[in-house]
């Protein structure tokens, strides 16, 4: 691969404006646990029970990574979904005519230096991850900063859902596996 | 697969074999995977034919650049003070520094972070540390950045030609110019949204310009995203549909289709929302006064995939894409796509636009990474060519030469891109 030896001068901005940052620990270390048991179930494909996170009015976010401040009305992105069109998402994920994910990747993600606001809407985390995805004995690496609003309810086995999730990606899909078969 | 001595000097006619009588047409594998092959095209195709290098309204400003890499040449596209929209080689007159070494930006002139050479925005050279190290015989005036031989635009679309004995990009473009038109009179004024998709594939680039053609792929391959849009969008394919494939001569081809999903110019789907039925319609009759019936339908109700040879996609389907593709080597690919949308117009059919794009193409659309997996599969089954040689291209050829009017899932586009090829390599 020839790169083009261009970098973009933009860098995502991972700090919350508008929010109070958390100290206690009780809920940081709840938060953590959230996120880890997201991940996992991400990691083990079990996409339906990923999917049962999300609020109804939840937003699913993947900016271009040149883009990283912009809105999806008026930017391009990789990936802008509501739960209606998240889900069939899933859909096709689970079918066994995804046919880049069929066979399935193997993905492991990492996710460190957590770090949660207080906002008017509701919990703000900020994360950094790695993800990596195995596949036809190659190892590609996504590596970014997710974005979770997380919002209380009392009708669930879990104590948020996710009302908005957002993927702030450090370097183009021309880089890292091509292409974005899987979710992040 | 390394060079063989032997692709160097073989004649392209003994890979693109067409027999009418026997109604074959044939590509042997090694043009896909041998990197002599790969050499041989990037000076023979990639160094003759004009290139698309980007869109006026990505510099609407004095000023304004975006740096591009075109034919594995790093370029710059600069709006320059002077009014002028350019291309320049993007590399210092000194030693070949990237002058420019982020994506975009504005900028009245760069200054080359080596030696700090300076450029302004027309490209000329006005700022040399330690002039006195120069002698007389150093020549400012002539030290500018440069300019490809060959930079011309169609209607708003930048080409480049590396190759100065070129014919003009017009009479190069033949009958993909009417194709461009159709594109360029959905409205007065269009623009490239902001953002770019980048994507690469391990296989070679000519499998993707097929793929980007190919009719016939769509109902096996895209099995998902055809449920997705009857499930979350209510949109059905229509499988008796009439569609087409034509040669426009010169390697370029075009596919029309009538597909299921909305078009924002201008057909509306309950996808573009209810509130926004009366604008898209309007817009629709509008079309129809201006070019009259059978233009309106061209224009606002066909899906095209135009193919203006060797790399340049432009989709016009659930609104406007374009899209490069580039080999970096026998085996791999880089693909760039931008969306081209109606400037000013509603906010709101804008976002719908973006989201039916993103849904369907792109790195993480729902069809897009099943294109790429066909044609890395592809490469991947490549590696039997010393001994399955060839490859079959002949769908549609009964059609075809019986003066019978060809359809989207035929082969022809395919073949007046591989015959193009095959001269060009000669
Ligand atoms: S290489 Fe650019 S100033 Fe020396
Ligand atoms: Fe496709």
């Amino acid at each position: 691969m020839i790169p083009t030896g261009l970098t973009s001068a933009t860098i995502g901005h991972a700090t919350p404006s508008d929010a109070v940052r958390v100290r206690d620990t009780t809920v940081i270390s709840a938060v953590c646990q959230f996120l880890y048991d997201e991940a996992a179930l991400l990691d083990e494909w079990r996409l339906d029970e990923w999917l049962s996170l999300f609020h109804p009015d939840a937003v699913y976010l993947i900016p271009t990574p040149e883009d990283l401040s912009n809105d999806p009305a008026t930017t391009l992105h990789l990936v802008h979904d509501s739960m209606n069109t998240l889900a069939g998402r899933v859909d096709r994920l689970k079918s066994k005519h995804a046919h880049a994910e069929s066979p399935r990747s193997r993905t492991r993600r990492h996710i460190t230096n957590v770090r949660v606001w207080q906002s008017p809407d509701g919990l703000e985390t900020r994360s950094v991850f790695q993800v990596t995805r195995v596949r036809g004995g190659v190892v590609d690496r996504y590596v970014g900063v997710y974005e979770h609003l997380l919002v209380s309810t009392t009708d669930s086995d879990v104590p948020w859902l996710i009302k908005r999730r957002r993927v702030a990606l450090d370097h183009s899909i021309e880089s890292a596996g091509g292409q974005l078969s899987v979710l992040l | 697969m390394t060079p063989s001595t032997d692709s160097r000097n073989t004649s392209a006619k003994e890979w693109v074999v067409e027999d009418v009588a026997a109604g074959t047409f044939r590509i042997d594998r090694t043009t896909l995977i041998d990197e002599a092959v790969f050499e041989r095209e990037m000076a023979s195709v990639f160094g003759r034919c004009w290139l698309y290098v980007g869109h006026e309204s990505e510099i609407p400003k004095p000023g304004d650049f975006k740096a591009r890499d075109v034919g594995n040449r790093p370029l710059i596209f600069w709006h320059g003070h002077d009014g002028a929209k350019r291309v320049l080689y993007n590399s210092c007159r000194h030693r070949g520094a990237l002058v420019c070494r982020i994506p975009e930006g504005n900028a009245r002139g760069m200054s080359c972070f080596y030696h700090a050479w300076t450029y302004n925005s027309t490209g000329a050279l006005n700022g040399v540390p330690g002039d006195e190290g120069y002698g007389e015989h150093f020549d400012r005036a002539a030290m500018g950045l440069l300019s490809p031989p060959k930079v011309d635009n169609y209607r708003g679309f930048y080409f480049v030609c590396f190759d100065p004995g070129a014919v003009g990009l017009k009479t190069y473009l033949a009958g993909a110019a009417d194709y461009i038109d159709l594109v360029a009179d959905q409205a007065d004024d269009l623009e490239v949204v902001p953002g770019a998709h980048e994507y690469s594939m391990d296989a070679n680039w000519k499998l993707f310009v097929e793929n980007s053609l190919d009719g016939y792929h769509l109902l096996p391959l895209h099995k998902t995203y055809f449920t997705y849009l009857e499930e979350r969008e209510g949109n059905t394919l229509d499988r008796d549909d009439t569609t087409e494939a034509l040669d426009l001569g010169n390697g370029h081809a075009v596919i029309c289709v009538h597909g299921p999903w909305a078009r924002p110019v201008a057909r509306w789907t309950p996808a573009l929302g209810e509130h926004n039925r009366p604008q898209v319609e309007a817009k629709y009759q509008e079309l129809v006064e201006r070019y009259g019936s059978e233009r309106a339908q061209m224009i606002g109700l066909t899906d095209r995939n135009l193919l203006v040879f060797p790399n340049l996609i432009i989709n016009d389907i659930m609104g406007v894409v374009i899209r490069t593709i580039t080999p970096t080597a026998a085996g791999h690919t880089k693909i760039h796509q931008w969306s081209l949308a109606t400037a000013g117009e509603d906010p709101d059919l804008r976002a719908r636009r973006l989201d039916s794009y993103i849904a369907f193409q792109g790195p993480a659309g729902l069809a897009t990474p099943d294109d790429l997996e066909a044609c890395e599969a592809c490469q991947a089954g490549l590696r039997t060519a010393p001994d399955v040689t060839w490859s079959d291209i002949s769908r549609g050829m009964h059609r075809e030469h019986a003066g019978q009017p060809s359809m989207a899932s035929d082969e022809l586009q395919m073949r007046a891109f591989w015959r193009r090829w095959q001269s060009l390599l000669d």
